[in-house]
């Protein structure tokens, strides 16, 4: 593994919650965690569990209250917190993309931002759709309600591409697709990943999906990183959370192997 | 005679260009200040909830203040403004007009725009501003290429609202001296001319109708991404505001204006007025419509140069006065109290306009009452109808403390409707002018004031004081005086109120001329 493009050093983050007469929710509870350059982590955990908070701790959609995160080596307290999200590839949840805009416009938002000539942008707006396989037909001219819930979610990755950034981040970007759609969009990033030697953290709930997504799983519990590592490493694990997610999987690739014998792991 | 054919739609549509241009300048010029002021405001009380809810707050209230009276509001406003800046900064601007009314109707404008823009803004979806974030927007950015494109729709829902409100509310700015449609309203109510009111309504509302349906072609063009029908729009709103910026008719700075209140026979007597000036090779214009202490402020302020006044009225509004003397003494006193304002009392026409309780001749006869003594025995079974004003006027307490009187109801009335509401029995007295041409066409009496409760209302001319030396002027005016006795002016202002093609201020000021002349 080589150095570090993000670390989180005893990172916590407080949130005063409204609800309970104003006392303080943890987040994020002194967290550390290194993700190495070319390294695909995935953060599992359920709601509540603090992984969305850490993932936006890192590009300064939300601000640490102590501890120390850095970026390519630069303490992100220190940089403009725009300038960082938009050399940040990021990748929402919902696609998070803008209704009023034509697809081309929503990939090309960053650039355009970073103030890339127009002729530039619509180069790499074709590489783009090609890239995220969406260039059949004219794609670029339609609006987002236009598009299939898959295909706008490529829009949702191929945007987060266009500045050509080092890091990605995702937030449960698959979470809302149907199993054939979510698993062949996981394998195309997957792809791009290794291809486009891209450094990415995603957030999932599905511990399948991270199990064979990552090289490196994060399990986060009440805020607190619980455990870490590769996949073989969690299963060793004697901590009973990591056992309970990790128990599901196991019984469908049991079933899975029963009932389809002779086909093998995936 | 069909409506087509009738002079008075010629005469209506000769004053379109001069009564719409005002009109669609009054409204724009609202509208734009009304945007200027409450968008940015609305943006920067998006995120503050405490100067949202104030916002909203003063904008409601606003909007509770009838149109009428937020107008009429400004105008003694501005004009305290501008003597305060006469003071510290040796300069003043005219607080009659234009001013006031872009003022308050922009005033008007703002709630529908504040409300609509926070609303629309509020509605977008919290996971698009994350993205605008996410992706490397600054603030200012997301605002400008997400938000208030996103928050358009319901924007412009509220643009169009204030457009409405203010085409329509415009025309309650004739009465503080801003020419609108609502000249045709104003003057046709007063003058019985519902060709005229008629005329003012269509218009305004046709109006109102364009600038909605341009600013929605605007809109569906925008968001549908359709930039033909956007520069239709767009194309269209630019021609009206290139419509409205070129002046109609300019108003040289020697121009006289001659102003008139908002009754029939101040329609004719301006009429009159204008038209011997413009006799005597001068270039004259009305302000008719104008609230009656809107009218002496202007005339102070030299924004009008001559008008007609009655002396009790000057008395008790203008002076404050509460005694009441005799006629001539109280006429010698006006004179020096207004000269003390520069304000030439430049002599009287020769009729009186008092008030007076008026009764049908019939009923009068049969109950015997020839007087308000007479009728003070009777007052408390009898219903009274007054003008809008006169149960707050000091007649009113006067006469009710020199007689004793107290009737059962007291109602308050547009005027033209008094007479024909006291003929028919619906009202037993009214309080009616005693130079209106009404009273002889329904057969109907003024009774005696043998304790001399009502002032003396004789009819005057009052000059600006900047044309205090004015000999043209005066020369002009000069065959006026002491010319117009009571029964003349009774059956002038009957012709005035009559509903057909003679009855305009202007074919009955010439009526009276010949009268005036021949003899």
């Amino acid at each position: 593994m080589t150095a570090a493009l993000i670390s989180y050093a005893q990172v916590s983050k407080r949130f005063v919650s409204r609800r309970d007469g104003g006392g303080a929710v943890t987040a994020v509870d002194n967290v550390s965690l290194e993700v190495a350059t070319g390294e695909f982590l995935v953060v599992v955990g359920g709601s509540g569990s603090g992984k969305t908070t850490l993932l936006r701790l890192a590009n300064r959609l939300i601000e640490a209250d102590s501890g120390t995160i850095a970026i390519e080596g630069e303490d992100v307290r220190s940089v403009d917190p725009v300038g960082l999200r938009r050399r940040i590839g990021y990748v929402f949840q919902s696609g998070g993309l803008f209704p009023h805009m034509s697809i081309s416009d929503n990939i090309g938002i960053t650039p355009k931002l970073l103030a890339t000539p127009p002729r530039e942008i619509a180069a790499r707006v074709d590489e783009l759709l090609a890239l995220v396989r969406l260039d059949d037909g004219a794609v670029g001219d339609r609006l987002p309600h236009e598009l299939s819930g898959g295909q706008r979610q490529r829009v949702g990755v191929a945007r987060a591409l266009a500045a050509r950034p080092r890091i990605v981040l995702m937030d449960e970007p698959f979470g809302a697709l149907d199993p054939l759609t979510r698993d062949a969009l996981a394998e195309d990033y997957r792809a791009l990943h290794r291809q486009l030697g891209l450094t990415t953290v995603m957030i999932t709930h599905d511990m399948t999906e991270a199990l064979l997504l990552a090289d490196r799983i994060a399990v986060m519990r009440a805020g607190r990183l619980l455990a870490l590592g590769r996949p073989a490493e969690l299963s060793a694990s004697r901590e009973p959370y990591v056992m309970e997610l990790l128990r599901t999987p196991r019984r469908q690739a049991e079933r899975l192997n029963a009932l389809l014998p002779g086909a093998g792991p995936a | 005679m069909s409506l087509l054919s009738d002079p008075r739609l010629s005469e209506a549509a000769g004053h379109l260009p001069d009564y719409l241009g005002n009109h669609l300048r009054v409204s724009l010029a609202a509208l734009a200040l009304g945007l200027a002021v409450s968008l940015p405001l609305a943006i920067v009380a998006r995120n503050r909830p405490v100067m949202r809810g104030a916002l909203l707050a003063v904008a409601s209230i606003v909007q509770t203040v009838p149109g009428l009276a937020l107008l009429a509001l400004f105008y003694p406003l501005l004009l305290a403004l501008a003597s305060l800046t006469l003071n510290w900064f040796g300069f003043d601007f005219s607080a009659f007009g234009f001013l006031p009314a872009v003022l308050a109707l922009a005033l008007y404008s703002m709630l529908p725009v504040l409300r609509n823009t926070i609303t629309g803004l509020d509605g977008i979806d919290p996971a698009l501003l994350e993205a605008a974030q996410g992706v490397g927007m600054t603030a200012r950015q997301s605002l400008f290429s997400v938000e208030l494109p996103l928050a358009l729709p319901v924007i412009m829902a509220g643009i169009r609202t204030a457009a409405v409100w203010v085409i329509g509310t415009a025309t309650l700015s004739t009465p503080i001296g801003q020419t609108s449609l609502g000249n045709y309203i104003f003057a046709g109510l007063q003058t019985q001319n519902w060709v005229f009111v008629l005329f003012g309504c269509v218009a305004a509302a046709a109006l109102a109708l364009i600038v909605d349906q341009l600013l929605a072609l605007l809109e569906s063009g925008l968001a549908a991404r359709k930039p033909i029908r956007a520069a239709l729009g767009g194309a269209g709103i630019a021609a009206l505001v290139a419509a409205a910026l070129v002046p109609s008719i300019a108003r040289s700075s020697s121009s006289y204006v001659v102003g008139a209140k908002t009754f029939a026979e101040q329609y004719v007597l301006a009429a009159l007025i204008t038209e011997r000036l413009q006799a005597a090779g001068l270039q004259a214009t009305t302000r008719a419509g104008l609230g009656s202490n809107v009218i002496y402020e202007a005339l102070a302020a030299g924004d009008i140069d001559v008008y007609v006044d009655y002396s009790g009225t000057l008395w008790l509004n203008q002076l404050h006065e509460t005694s009441i003397k005799p006629r001539n003494e109280l006429l010698a006193d006006l004179k020096a109290r207004l000269a003390k304002q520069h304000i030439t009392l430049f002599g009287t026409l020769g009729f009186e306009n008092a008030y007076a309780l008026v009764i049908p001749k019939k009923r009068a006869e049969a109950l015997r009452i020839h007087s308000i003594a007479d009728l003070a025995s009777h007052a408390a079974t009898l219903s009274i109808a007054g003008d809008y004003e006169f149960f707050s006027r000091p007649e009113w307490a006067a006469l009710r403390k020199a007689y004793g009187l107290s009737f059962r109801v007291q109602r308050q009335m547009q005027p033209d409707f008094m007479y024909a509401a006291v003929a028919s029995g619906d009202v037993d007295v009214i309080a009616g002018y005693t130079s209106d041409g009404l009273i002889a066409r329904y057969d109907l009496v003024t009774l005696d004031d043998p304790k001399g409760a009502i002032p003396p209302y004789d009819a005057l001319l009052l000059l600006a004081p900047k044309r205090a030396h004015d000999e043209k002027l005066q020369a002009a005016l000069q065959p006026l005086l002491s010319r117009i006795d009571i029964d003349l002016m009774r059956e002038a202002n009957l012709r005035a109120s009559g509903n057909d093609a003679d009855s305009s201020p202007t074919s009955v000021a010439r009526w009276l001329w010949q009268r005036i002349g021949g003899r």
